[in-house]
C-alpha cells in the first residue's frame, strides 16, 4: 500500500469516525450537567483560592459518588485555572461556554463584572456568591446574574449594625471614628459609597485606606497613618495574604483587633494560622461555618476521602473550603429544583436561572441536604437576586476560629435603594431595560 | 499658572513642613520605620550585587531565590526534620538551613552548567535575559514543590529571634526589623572582607572584570561562578527570612516586595555594596516620607511608585548610580 493510498483510508475512517463520537457525545452529554469550576490554585493569592476550589469539586464529587449526581443526572465538572488574573478569567468561562454550562461561578469580582454582559448573551447564569457586582442584587435589571446570600454592601451595612450593637445602639456612632483598609480594586472600593452613606445617616466620621497589590507585604504606612487617626474600629476588604500582614501590623501598632473586622475573604485560615495567639480577637464576617461541623463533611469524607480521592483532607472544613462547598450547594439545589419543574433529566442554564429565581432553601431542606448548622435559609426572588441573608461574625480565638455572633441583619432600609439605584445606573450603561412583572 | 504654582509649593513643601513642625515624634517614627524597611531592600540588593560584580550577569532571579529559598527551608523543617526529630531546641532550624543551603548549592551548580556554561563571553543581555527565564522557571517549579507550604509561618523562635514592638526614646521600632538591620551589618562586612581580602575575592573580581583574562591567568570560572551564586543563594535565604519574619510568613507574593530592591540597585550602583545600604536606606526612608505627607495631595499608594520615579531621576543624571564604578571606555 503507498502513502497516498493510506493517507485517504485514513481520510475516509475519520469521515465515518467523527459524526460517530460526536453523537455518542452528544447522548452522554443529555445525562449529564456540566458545570465547571474557575479556580486559583497558583499565583499570589493561591492560599485562598486552593481551598475553595477543593471545596467546590469535592461536593460535586461526593454528590456523584453517593447520589449519582442530581436527580439521577450525572454532574461533569472541568477546572480553569486562571490565576485571580481578570482576563485568564474571562478566558477561562469563553473556553467552558460552548460546553453548556449550566451555571458558572467566577470567583472573582473583577471577572465577574466583565461576564455581566455576556452572561445574558450566552444564557449562563453567573452565580458570584458574596462577591461581584453589588448592584446585580437587584434581578429587575440584572436577570442572568446573582450574588445571594448577600451582596459587598448589605455585608458593610451588617457591620456597621454591628458596630452600633457593641457601642450600645446605632445612634451612639455619632462622632465615632470608622476606618476601611482595602486591596486597591474593583472588589476593594466596593463597599466605599455605602459607607460614607452611613456616615451621613449615623454621623460617623470615615476614611479609607488603599493597599495597592505589590505593597500587601508591606503596610507599615498604612498603619502609621490609621494609628495616627486613631479610629474606633476598622474594617477590612482584603484578599490574599494582605489579610495576613494587615492583621500582623494591626498588632504592631497596637491596634485592637477585637476592634478589626474583616469582610468574609478577610476571614480564612490562612490569614490568621501564621499568626496563630499573635491574631487572638480578630473579626471577620461570614454566612456559613468556619469548621468541619456537619453532614455533609462526614459525606464528604465517607464517599470521597475514604475511597483514595479528594484533594487535601486537612483542608476540610476550613472557612474557605467551606465556601466552595457551600457555593457549589446553591448550584446544585438549583439544578435540581430546575430538574424537578422540567420534568426531564438534563437542564440547560435558562431554566436554572429560572429556579434560582425560585429558590428557596429552608432549615428543613438544608437538613435534609446535610447543611444543618452549616449556613442560614436563603430565599431568593425574580427582584432580590441576593437573598439578603443574614451576616454572622466570627473571632480568631488564637487557634481556631468561631462563631461569636449570629444572625446581624444588613440595613436594608439603607442599602436596598441605593442597590436599586445603583442598578439602574449599571443597567442603563449596558443598554437594559427593567424586567417588568418582577418582584 | 501662579495658583497651581503655589499649590505645588503648600502641597509638597509647606504643608509638609508645618506637619513636620507640629508633629516632630510622627515624623521621626517614619524615618526609623522607612530605614528598617530600606534594610530589608538593602538585604535583597546584595544578592545582585554579588553577582553582578563578580560576574557581571545582572540577576534578575534573585528575588525569587530569596522566596525559594526561604520555602525550602521552611519545607525542611516543617515537613521533614520536627515531625522526624521534634527537638525544640534549635537543632531542627539549624540542619533545615543547612539542607535549604544544598539545595541552593545544587541550584548553582544546574545554573552553572546549563545556563552560564553555554553562554560564556555572550553579550550582558542574552545572560540578563536567561535569568528572566531562571526566574519563571523557578516561580513555576516553586509552586509546584512548595504549594503546600506558602504561606507558613517561618520558624523563626527556633533562632531565637524574637516578634513584637520596642521603644527608643518614645520611637517604636520592630524586633524584626532591628535583627535584619544587625543581620544586614555582619553580612556587608563579611562580603567586604571576602572581596577585599581574600584571594576568592580577588578572583571574583578578576572574573567580573573580564571572562577570558580571568581564564588565562588560570582563575577557574566555572568554580568562580557557582561559589558566587552559592554565597547568593545565603543571602536570599536570609533576606528571604527577614521578610518572611516582618511579613509574618512567606509566600510568593513577596516577590513584589523583592523587586523594589531595583531601584535600590539604580540608586546605590550595581557594583558597591555600601550603595546598595545607602540606596535602601534613601528609598525606604523616602517612600516612607512621600506617601505619609504627599498622599492627600498625590493620592495613596505612593509607595508603589515612589522608588522607580527616584530611581529614574538617578539614571538621567548619574547612570553609574549614587556608588557605582563609573565606566570610561576607549573609542
Amino acid at each position: 500500500m503507498n502513502i497516498r493510498k493510506l493517507g485517504l483510508r485514513i481520510l475516509a475512517a475519520a469521515f465515518v469516525a467523527v459524526p460517530v463520537w460526536e453523537a455518542s457525545v452528544t447522548a452522554a452529554q443529555a445525562d449529564s450537567i456540566f458545570i465547571p469550576q474557575a479556580s486559583y490554585r497558583t499565583g499570589k493569592y493561591s492560599v485562598n483560592g486552593t481551598p475553595f476550589a477543593n471545596g467546590f469539586d469535592d461536593y460535586l464529587a461526593m454528590l456523584n459518588v453517593r447520589d449519582g449526581g442530581i436527580e439521577g443526572v450525572t454532574i461533569d465538572t472541568e477546572e480553569c485555572e486562571f490565576g485571580y488574573v481578570t482576563d485568564k478569567g474571562v478566558e477561562c468561562y469563553e473556553r467552558f461556554k460552548s460546553k453548556k454550562p449550566v451555571a458558572y461561578t467566577p470567583l472573582s469580582t473583577g471577572v465577574t463584572y466583565k461576564l455581566v454582559p455576556k452572561a445574558a448573551v450566552d444564557k449562563i447564569p453567573v452565580l458570584s456568591s458574596g462577591y461581584g457586582m453589588s448592584a446585580a442584587a437587584d434581578g429587575r435589571w440584572f436577570p442572568w446574574v446573582f450574588n445571594f446570600p448577600t451582596s459587598y454592601w448589605s455585608q458593610a451595612s451588617a457591620f456597621v449594625r454591628y458596630i452600633g450593637e457593641l457601642e450600645g445602639g446605632l445612634d451612639k456612632l455619632k462622632g465615632k471614628k470608622i476606618g476601611l483598609i482595602f486591596l486597591e480594586s474593583g472588589y476593594g472600593r466596593e463597599p466605599i459609597p455605602l459607607l460614607k452613606k452611613l456616615a451621613e445617616k449615623y454621623g460617623y466620621e470615615f476614611k479609607d485606606y488603599s493597599v495597592p497589590g505589590k505593597e500587601m507585604e508591606k503596610q507599615q504606612a498604612q498603619w502609621r497613618k490609621i494609628v495616627k487617626w486613631k479610629p474606633d474600629y476598622m474594617l477590612m476588604w482584603g484578599w490574599g495574604n494582605m489579610n495576613r500582614v494587615a492583621i500582623r501590623r494591626a498588632t504592631e501598632f497596637g491596634f485592637p483587633l477585637n476592634k478589626f473586622i474583616g469582610v468574609w475573604w478577610s476571614g480564612a485560615d490562612s490569614d490568621t494560622k501564621p499568626l496563630g495567639k499573635l491574631a487572638k480577637g480578630y473579626r471577620a464576617g461570614n454566612w456559613h461555618a468556619p469548621d468541619a461541623c456537619c453532614d455533609v463533611h462526614k459525606d464528604i469524607l465517607k464517599h470521597v476521602y475514604d475511597k483514595g480521592n479528594g484533594h487535601d483532607k486537612a483542608m476540610v472544613g476550613q472557612v474557605l473550603y467551606n465556601r466552595g462547598v457551600v457555593t457549589a450547594m446553591y448550584i446544585t439545589e438549583a439544578v435540581r429544583d430546575a430538574i424537578k419543574a422540567n420534568g426531564g433529566k438534563a437542564v440547560n442554564g435558562e431554566q436554572v436561572r429560572d429556579a434560582m429565581e425560585k429558590m428557596s432553601i429552608d432549615a428543613a431542606r438544608l437538613k435534609g441536604i446535610g447543611f444543618e448548622g452549616f449556613t442560614s435559609p436563603i430565599k431568593v426572588s425574580c427582584a432580590d437576586h441576593e437573598g439578603s441573608g443574614p451576616v454572622v461574625i466570627q473571632e480568631w480565638d488564637g487557634e481556631k476560629w468561631v462563631i461569636i455572633k449570629r444572625d446581624v441583619k444588613p440595613l436594608t432600609d439603607v442599602v436596598r435603594p441605593m442597590l436599586e439605584a445603583a442598578a439602574v445606573t449599571e443597567g442603563e450603561k449596558l443598554g437594559y431595560k427593567k424586567r417588568d412583572n418582577c418582584s | 499658572m501662579l495658583e497651581f504654582i503655589i499649590g505645588l509649593y503648600e502641597g509638597f513643601l509647606a504643608n509638609p513642613a508645618v506637619e513636620i513642625w507640629q508633629d516632630p515624634a510622627y515624623f521621626i517614627q517614619n524615618v526609623a520605620g522607612g530605614l528598617m524597611v530600606g534594610i530589608l531592600y538593602s538585604l535583597v540588593a546584595l544578592g545582585y550585587v554579588l553577582i553582578y560584580k563578580a560576574s557581571g550577569v545582572f540577576n534578575f532571579a534573585q528575588p525569587m531565590m530569596a522566596i525559594f529559598a526561604t520555602l525550602a527551608l521552611i519545607m525542611f523543617h516543617d515537613k521533614v526534620l520536627f515531625p522526624a526529630i521534634g527537638t525544640g531546641y534549635g537543632l531542627t532550624i539549624v540542619l533545615a538551613i543547612i539542607g535549604s543551603m544544598v539545595m541552593m548549592l545544587i541550584l548553582a551548580l544546574l545554573v552553572e552548567r546549563l545556563m552560564l556554561r553555554p553562554l560564556v563571553n555572550q553579550p550582558e543581555i542574552i545572560l540578563f535575559m536567561a535569568t528572566i527565564g531562571l526566574y519563571y522557571f523557578l516561580e513555576g517549579f516553586g509552586e509546584t514543590m512548595f504549594n503546600k507550604i506558602a504561606n507558613s509561618p517561618v520558624p523563626m523562635e527556633s533562632l531565637g529571634m524574637e516578634i513584637g514592638p520596642f521603644f527608643v526614646g518614645g520611637v517604636m521600632f520592630q524586633k524584626v526589623d532591628a535583627t535584619a538591620a544587625a543581620v544586614a551589618a555582619v553580612m556587608v562586612i563579611l562580603l567586604a572582607v571576602m572581596f577585599q581580602k581574600t584571594s576568592v575575592g580577588r578572583a571574583l573580581r578578576a572574573v567580573a572584570d573580564d571572562h577570558q583574562a580571568a581564564l588565562s591567568v588560570g582563575i577557574p570560572l566555572s568554580v568562580m561562578w557557582v561559589v558566587v551564586w552559592v554565597v547568593a543563594g545565603a543571602v536570599a535565604l536570609v533576606s528571604g527570612l527577614m521578610w518572611g519574619a516582618s511579613a509574618g510568613a512567606v509566600d510568593f507574593g513577596m516577590v513584589f516586595v523583592a523587586l523594589k530592591a531595583l531601584p535600590v540597585l539604580i540608586l546605590g550602583g550595581f557594583t558597591s555594596i555600601p550603595g546598595v545600604i545607602i540606596g535602601g536606606l534613601i528609598i525606604g526612608v523616602g517612600e516612607r516620607i512621600a506617601e505619609i505627607y504627599w498622599s492627600p495631595y498625590l493620592g495613596d499608594s505612593i509607595e508603589s511608585w515612589f522608588a522607580y520615579i527616584l530611581a529614574l531621576i538617578v539614571l538621567i543624571y548619574r547612570p553609574e548610580g549614587l556608588f557605582g564604578e563609573k565606566l570610561i571606555e576607549r573609542i
